[in-house]
Order: structure tokens, then sequence, then C-alpha cells
């Protein structure tokens, strides 16, 4: 499953501090994910794995090392917006979707930063809330929408532009268990359909255990444990 | 599963937030509409009564005429000299088919400190145009020591046929009463050319002469061979008049100044309105970025919210001033000298200032937003 060629996340000797380096958060990270894979990131409470998703998807910058998503820098401008418009889609903890707009008009916030058709936006966000059972709920706004049915448009969002990796940051961290169950059995589904590769923030062990790999994270480093 | 080919990219697209954005946030807009909309309405008011005023001017001017005479190098039509020698020699033109001489001068009436006074000859054609309420044309200039009122003028000093009435340091008979469609000549009195030339000092003398020409193609040549042949003397067309004049273009740059400071005002509620609107959606931004928005599609997005709050202050600004000068037109104060009049090329100026003072407005509110940056901002709950 490591085929370094198939690798579709590459991270070496990435360091990231805050606070111009009194808060030191990642040590010499390094990090390859294959396409198709289903990786946790787990650890608990402020050991940095949101720190890494966020320098993954370019949501911040590395004080230091080489970063490589879906063949993209994402240390560069021009290769976030595409890593972001066409190769990866993000889930967080909190859903981050705009609650006064209707779920459909959330899902087309992607299509519309990538000028994709109308139409086809249309087929295929109807085909994504299928899959997620939220088609009846197209037309309602999200303040209207119970905290499962907003993580999962969330996670419709996220796959709106067809993205080859999913960066997921705690998606089932503000869930109760039985609709964190059912999110993140969504996600393991949506991710064999549609062929995805998934990074997984969790602290909880449940789920790190279902996925193909577990990294763990303590004090901003990464150590392998057998799934 | 099998994806379909996929269909160009349109950047425009992003657009249709816009009006997703005003929609959702109806009184923010509304707001920055208001602005825009009293911008365009103080200057579509102000420069209609202007460009109204000046038009009834230049009626009083080019009525059946084509050329106008006057002094060279005089600041106002008032101070031009044109003596009757110089009339008698234009008339004398075998290129001229008429020429009208006109004394324009200020009077005083009882409670009316300014009213306009216009001496000019029996024969002169507004006499006939004008619709006589009282007395006779063939009376004009018949008799000494007569005047003769516009309709409006009548109104206001109270005055009928055969009246006596204190002009200055004279006393005149009022010998007719006419209304004429000019808000300015309504409002004024006439007198016959040699009274107004001796009640104004001013013997011989004539303000300005209009000339009507056998033939209007042979303007160029009549305007050289005039100014040619009296150094004294200025030939403009009336098209080309209307552009030099200097009080017109005083009146002119006077309502713009006005109009923009109105704009101004609209611009900074604009401002207002979008700086607000960002700073109340930095997460929603953050999230728009996340989602796969640029800088500049963010700074777009702005601009083109602004750009639509602006369209729509243009249009209820529009109506507001529209229905403003109807009322100005049916104030009775105002009756005559309000003649709305709105030139294409005037509204275009004002549609285009609302436009660059909204787009002004949203450059920092844009800058703000454009640069948000993720993370950051969603860090926030
Ligand atoms: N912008 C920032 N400025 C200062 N410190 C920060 C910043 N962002 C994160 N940190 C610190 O970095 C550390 C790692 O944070 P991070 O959010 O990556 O942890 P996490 O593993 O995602 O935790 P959690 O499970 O609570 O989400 C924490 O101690 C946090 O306080
Ligand atoms: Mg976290």
């Amino acid at each position: 499953m490591s085929d370094p060629a198939a690798a579709i996340v590459r991270a070496r000797g990435v360091a990231k501090s805050y606070d111009s380096g009194r808060i030191p958060v990642l040590h010499e990270v390094d990090l390859t994910v294959a396409a198709g894979e289903l990786v946790a990131l787990w650890g608990a409470s402020g050991s940095g794995k949101s720190t890494l998703l966020h320098l993954l998807g370019g949501l911040d910058v590395p004080d230091r090392g080489e970063l490589e998503v879906c063949g993209l820098d994402p240390r560069r401008e021009a290769d976030r917006l595409t890593l972001r418009r066409r190769e990866l889609g993000f889930v967080f903890q909190l859903h981050h979707l705009i609650p006064d707009l209707t779920v459909e008009e959330n899902l087309r916030v992607p299509a519309l930063a990538a000028g994709r058709p109308s139409r086809e936006t249309g087929l295929r966000l109807r085909e994504l809330a299928a899959q997620v059972g939220l088609a009846h709920r197209l037309s309602h706004r999200i303040q209207d929408l119970s905290g499962g049915e907003r993580q999962r448009t969330a996670i419709c969002r996220a796959l709106m532009n067809r993205p080859r990796l999913l960066l997921a940051d705690e998606p089932t961290g503000s869930l109760d268990e039985r609709n964190g169950e059912v999110v993140f059995a969504l996600l393991r589904d949506l991710a064999a359909r549609h062929g995805l590769t998934v990074l997984l923030a969790t602290h909880e062990r449940r789920f790190a255990e279902a996925c193909h790999r577990i990294i763990r994270v303590r004090d901003g480093r990464l150590d392998e444990i057998a799934a | 599963m099998s994806l379909p080919p996929e269909s160009p990219a349109n950047p425009w697209r992003v657009y249709a937030l816009v009006f997703t954005n005003l929609r959702r946030h109806r009184w923010r807009a509304l707001i920055g509409m208001a602005g825009i909309s009293f911008g365009v309405a103080a200057m579509l008011t102000i420069l209609a009564i202007i460009s109204g005023a000046i038009g009834m001017f230049q009626r009083i001017l080019s009525s059946d005429s084509h050329y106008l005479v006057f002094e060279r190098n005089v600041s106002d039509l008032f101070f031009s000299s044109v003596t009757s020698a110089q009339v008698a020699a234009l008339r004398a033109r075998p290129d001229v088919a008429e020429a009208h001489p006109v004394l324009f001068g200020l009077v005083s009436a009882p409670g009316h400190p300014v009213v306009t006074c216009f001496g000019i000859e029996a024969t002169d054609p507004r006499l006939g145009r004008a619709q006589w309420l009282a007395g006779e044309r063939a009376g004009f200039g018949a008799r000494a020591g007569e005047i003769f009122l516009g309709s409006r003028a009548a109104e206001f000093l109270g005055a009928r046929l055969g009246a006596e009435l204190a002009i200055g340091r004279g006393t005149f008979r009022v010998a007719g009463i006419l209304r004429t469609e000019n808000g300015f000549e309504d409002g004024g009195v006439f007198l016959p050319l040699p009274e107004a030339q001796a009640f104004f000092h001013r013997a011989g003398a004539a303000s300005v002469v209009t000339v009507k020409l056998r033939d209007e193609r042979t303007g160029g040549a009549f305007k050289v061979a005039v100014e040619a042949a009296d150094a004294g003397l200025m030939a403009l067309e009336n098209r080309e008049f209307n552009s030099t004049y200097t009080s017109f273009r005083i009146l002119n740059f006077t309502g713009w100044a006005v109009g923009v400071c109105a704009f101004a005002l609209g611009g900074l509620s604009v401002a207002n309105t979008m700086l607000l609107s960002v700073f109340s959606r930095i997460r929603e931004i953050a999230i728009l970025r996340v989602c796969g928005f640029s800088r500049a599609q963010v700074a777009g997005l702005i601009f083109g919210e602004a750009a639509a709050v602006a369209a729509l202050g243009v249009v209820v600004g529009c109506a507001l001033g529209a229905a403003l000068l109807a009322v100005l037109e049916r104030v009775p104060q105002f009756n005559g000298y309000v003649q709305a009049r709105v030139d294409p090329a005037v509204l275009a100026g004002i549609v285009a200032t609302a436009f660059i003072t909204a787009a002004g407005g949203a450059i920092y509110p844009a800058r703000f937003a454009s640069r948000i940056e993720p993370a950051e901002a969603m860090r926030y709950e």
C-alpha cells in the first residue's frame, strides 16, 4: 500500500511552531500516504493533528521541510488554489457551513469557485446528497439541520469538486456517539466508492482502529502503530 | 464510478453569490443603496434644474436665430455692448435674413429688487409668438412711458393693464401682459428698445444681436466675415455659445461639484456598509477560501456586491430624482423656473459617478476581505 510512486501525500522533515518559534508544535515530521488509503492521525488534544492537516491543505505554511500533496506544493499560493479547487476536500470538527444558506447553496460554493457549470453542479450535488441521505433536505437552511445532518452536508461539500484526497479533522468530534458512528461509516463508504484517499484526525480509538493505518501523533511527532 | 467529461471552467460563475449575499443581507444592502440613491437623486435634481435654467436662457437668445453676435471679451452678456451702427451693418449683410438687438438689464420693482428687463424692438418675433393676455402687440413701442409684463411677472407684481408701476426711479404704465413659453421671459418685463436704452443710460446699445441667416449653411463664412469686419464683435453659433459661455460653465461646474459631494457621502455609506459586511463575514470568507476561492475572487465578490448596490441605487435614485423634479415643477413659487431637462450625457455621467463611487468605497473592504487567512479565521468560535 505504500508504493511511493502512488504516494498522494509526502512530507519530509516538516516542522512548525507558533509565536515565532516559542510554541513548537510539529518536529521533523515524515509522512507518506498512498492513493486509496484511509489513514488515522490519532492523538490527544493539542498533539498537533490539526496543524499537520492545515499544512497539508495549504491553510498554513511549515517553518521548514518538504511537502508534496497530489503532486503539488501546498506552500505555494498558486498550487494551493489548484489543490483546493481540484485535489482535496476539507471536513472540520465544526461543520463550517454558511448557516443562512440552504444545503444546496452551500454545496454549490466549491463549484462556483471552480467555475463549474450550474447544471453539472446540480447533478453532482443531488448524487452526493442522495448518498448521504440528505436528498430531501436540499432546500433547507443549515440552521434548521441537526448536527449530524450538518456534518453530512459538510462531507458532501468537500466532495463536490471530485477531489482525490479528503482531509478530515475530527469530523465526529462535535457529534454524539451514534451520529459520530454514522458519519464515520459514511466517510469510509464514500472513500471506497469514490476511490478517495482519506486522512482522518481523531482522538477516538474506535475510529482510528477502523482505518487502514494508524499514525500516532504525540507532542508533534508521528509514529506508525499496527492497525 | 465513471466521471462525465469536465466542462470548461467559467470564472464568472462566482458572481452568482453576489445576488445570494445581497438577498441575505437585505437591510445592509438597502442602506448602502440609499446612500447611492440620494447621491444620484441630488445630482440629477441639481443638474436638471441647472440645465433647465440654462436651456431657458438659451432659448431667449436663440429663438428663431442661428447666430449670436455680441461684444468680444465680456465676462457676461449683461456687460456686452453692440452699437446701433453695428446692428445696422449686420442687417445690411446680404446673407442675413433678420437681426434683432436685445438689451438685457435688471430693474427693481416694489418688493422685487431684481427683475430681468428685456429691451426689444417692436418687430421682435418673440412678441408675435407670445400669447397676449391683455393689451395688444401693435401697441408695443407706440407710446412713451409704457411697459409690458410677462404673465408671471404681472402675477408677482400684482399689476393689471393700465396700472402705474414704479420701476427704479421711474413710473411706467402697464400696456400689455403676455404669456411666453420661456420661464425667464415670462418672469421678466419688456420695454421698447429706445426706452430701455434711456432707462439704463446705454443709448444706442444692445447686449446681443440674434441673427437669422438666409441660408444656415453659410454660417461659417458669416462668422469669419463679421469678426474680420469688426474686431470688437464676436459671432457664435448657438450651440458653440452654449458650450463657451462662462456663466453657463460656472453653473454647470457648481452643479457637478455639489453633486460629487453628495456622492462622496454615498461612497462613504457604501464603504461603511461593505466594511461591516466583511467584518461580520470573516469566517464565511475563510470558508470560501478553503472551498477554492482565490483572493481575487473574494475581492471580486465584494466589488460585485458594491456594484450591484450601486446599480440598485442608480435605479432608485433616478426614480427619486424624477419624483422630486416633478414636485418642484408644480411648486407655484418655482413656476416656470424649473424646467427639468436631463441630458443623456449628464445621466451617463451620473451613472458613471455612482459606479466609481461604489467601487471606491469597496476598495478597502475588498482588500481586507482578500487578505483573510482561512486557518486563522476559522479558529474563532
Ligand atoms: N495559531 C496558533 N498560535 C499559537 N498556538 C497554536 C496555534 N495553533 C495551534 N496552536 C497550538 O499548537 C498545538 C497543537 O494544536 P493543534 O490544533 O494542531 O492540536 P490538535 O492535535 O488538533 O488538538 P485537538 O484535538 O484539540 O484539535 C496546541 O498546543 C495549540 O495550542
Ligand atoms: Mg484539532
